[in-house]
């Protein structure tokens, strides 16, 4: 494209401002963090003396060990499950095309735009009923249910695109239902299932209303939730609560710096084929 | 949250397609042994994710719309109240500022990210490539990433008395204007909704330069021969090819502006006085503190309503023409 060397300058220009003004939170939480211990930071000002070691500090203080073990334990109950489930369901309207299928879909398309504040109360009622209430499960099953309007709508949408043809191929190869499905389809899904595992993953790592009103012990909890309860704790020592913030933060974003190339791959895979 | 990304294809799983082989000589046959088959074996692949989502969602759904029918504090006995707590949630002027409150917050939340969205994503356009593109789009994407609660920790500090915000005022002679941000009646929940705005704009920017990228260059090029400069190539190319994207960038912005929680949890737990207090906040006092459970459901209803009358229309309107 021909474009002028103005425009580019001053859309590199925008960008980059665009660019400060997102990290600008993360420094600031960080020079806070690096403030020595029972100081009240001010303002954005690099330490002469950072204290790394406040980092260990927070790490004792929120019981960083407990707290990652308890997020992937939620995240292994949920996304393996929720993905699973969604991807056979997606399948069964969008390809197998059951009859009735509208009517699930329409079901499911009501809670796309649910507020998980909806359902908050009664589901406290009925994890108490069966006495799950401070318990893992608590986060888990709730929110595989909650999951599913969002990942069974991507994943139909993904199988809807398929050729029936192919499944009509494979069927005259004397492939049964479930083979169709895992060894055909499942294959070829593989992008919409990878973008889905991540936002599944995130979402889950960053629950936080489900966390706080359904388990009171934050070793319990998710990572956003387990921060929630940080804050509540350390809010008025403010190196602290940076420190265990950022180290709270750690993991989704190295996360977050490993996949994103496969995120942004699957997004342009994606627009290439519509 | 992402929902739907919009781009699912649509309409297009009506016709009812390819009826089984078309080609064989028994079309009737063929036909009642594909629904067999699909109606059989079929709705065993559905049925796992529709009984979680019955269990958990449709059941405690239809539990929120009953309760709000009736007086409860969670324990005791229920009394039937019919309409009283609707009544309630619509002449009660704290949960009627409250309602206003996320309504206000869409301004900040929606219209401020898409806005600054579409014009950062008209620019991303042109220089998408190599090192700079990735590094752009990794950044944006990060507030994304990370969990409501810490943006809400670290903007409070931002936004607090001795943070960056009003170091910076100061620095430029303009300490009379600085103050504890979210602690100040007039200016906590316009704060509030700089935190939302802050989370969303990567989000709507991605989502909006991901649809750029679909756009036939050949359009703008047209658009130059045609003479247009770039305020014309945007409202003439941009913006029409753009609506199914800035459709999903509302949808998902404005449900995330009314059932906000988290950010205001974090940063002013809804204070000073009922300033920044939000229906999903709400709710969740009502229901655990206050034990008025039965309001607290009526109040859920009516927030559902809200998100569902705020969304519909724009599916229906950035959906439709769609060529």
């Amino acid at each position: 494209m021909n474009l002028s060397r103005r425009e580019q300058v001053t859309g590199r220009v925008f960008l980059i401002a665009l660019i400060l003004v997102t990290l600008l939170p993360f420094v600031s939480m960080l020079s806070a963090a690096l403030q020595p211990r029972g100081t009240v930071p001010s303002g954005l000002a690099w330490p002469s003396d950072p204290q790394w070691g406040n980092f260990a500090d927070a790490f004792t203080a929120a019981n960083m060990g407990a707290l990652l073990r308890s997020s992937l334990l939620i995240v292994a109950g949920v996304v393996p499950v929720s993905v699973l489930i969604a991807t056979m369901a997606g399948f069964g309207l969008g390809q197998l095309r059951v009859p009735g299928g509208r009517i699930v879909f329409g079901l499911l398309l009501l809670g796309l735009t649910l507020p998980f504040e909806a359902v908050v109360t009664p589901l406290y009622y009925q994890m108490q009923g069966l006495g799950l209430l401070n318990t893992r499960w608590a986060i888990i099953l709730p929110l595989i249910g909650l999951y599913m309007p969002f990942a069974v709508f991507w994943m139909r949408a993904h199988f809807t695109n398929v050729p029936v043809e192919l499944s009509e191929a494979a069927r005259v190869d004397g492939s049964s239902t479930w083979q169709l499905f895992w060894r055909v389809q499942v294959p070829l899904a593989r992008p919409a299932i990878a973008s889905l595992t991540i936002l599944m993953f995130l979402w889950t790592w960053n629950q936080f209303l489900l966390a706080i009103v359904l388990v009171d012990d934050a070793t319990k909890r998710t990572m956003a939730g387990a921060l929630g309860a940080f804050q509540g704790q350390w809010g008025t020592d403010l190196v602290l609560l940076c420190a265990g913030s950022l180290l709270i933060l750690t993991p989704t974003l190295i996360v977050f710096l490993i996949f994103q190339r496969q995120f942004i791959k699957a997004l342009i895979q994606g627009s290439l084929k519509g | 949250m992402t929902s739907a990304l919009g781009s699912a294809p649509t309409g297009r799983d009506d016709r009812v397609s390819s009826p089984g082989r078309p080609a064989r000589p028994t079309p009737a046959r063929a036909h009642r042994r594909r629904w067999a088959r699909a109606g059989g074996t079929g709705w065993l692949y559905v049925l796992p994710a529709l009984v979680m989502y019955a269990v958990f969602v449709l059941r405690p759904l239809a539990l929120t719309v009953q309760y709000s029918f009736y007086d409860w504090n969670g324990i005791g006995v229920a009394r039937w109240t019919g309409l009283d707590n609707y009544l309630t949630v619509f002449t009660d002027s704290d949960l009627l500022k409250i309602i206003s409150n996320a309504i206000i917050l869409i301004v900040f939340f929606s219209f401020i990210p898409v806005a600054l969205g579409l014009l950062v994503a008209s620019m991303v356009r042109r220089v998408t490539t190599g090192t700079f593109g990735t590094v752009v789009r990794t950044v944006l994407f990060l507030p994304q990433v990370i969990p409501l609660v810490a943006a809400g920790i670290a903007w409070s500090w931002l936004l607090s008395s001795n943070g960056l915000i009003n170091q910076t005022l100061r620095a430029v002679g303009l300490g009379g204007v600085a103050r504890a941000w979210l602690g100040d009646f007039g200016t906590a929940l316009p704060a509030v909704g700089v935190i939302g705005a802050w989370v969303l704009l990567g989000l709507c920017t991605i989502l909006l330069v991901t649809g750029m990228s679909k756009i036939d260059p050949a359009l703008y090029e047209a658009a130059r021969l045609d003479g247009a400069g770039p305020v014309r190539e945007f409202l003439a190319v941009t913006l029409p090819s753009l609506r199914q994207e800035i459709g999903v960038c509302l949808t998902v912005t404005i449900i995330a502006a009314l059932a906000s929680f988290d950010i205001v949890y974090i940063s002013t737990s809804g204070g000073p006085g009922l300033q920044t207090t939000v229906p999903g906040l709400e709710i969740y006092r009502l229901a655990f503190s206050q034990r008025q459970v039965g309001l607290a459901s009526a109040l859920a209803v009516v927030l559902m309503v809200l998100v569902l009358v705020c969304v519909l229309p724009i599916q229906r309107l950035t959906r439709g023409e769609k060529p």
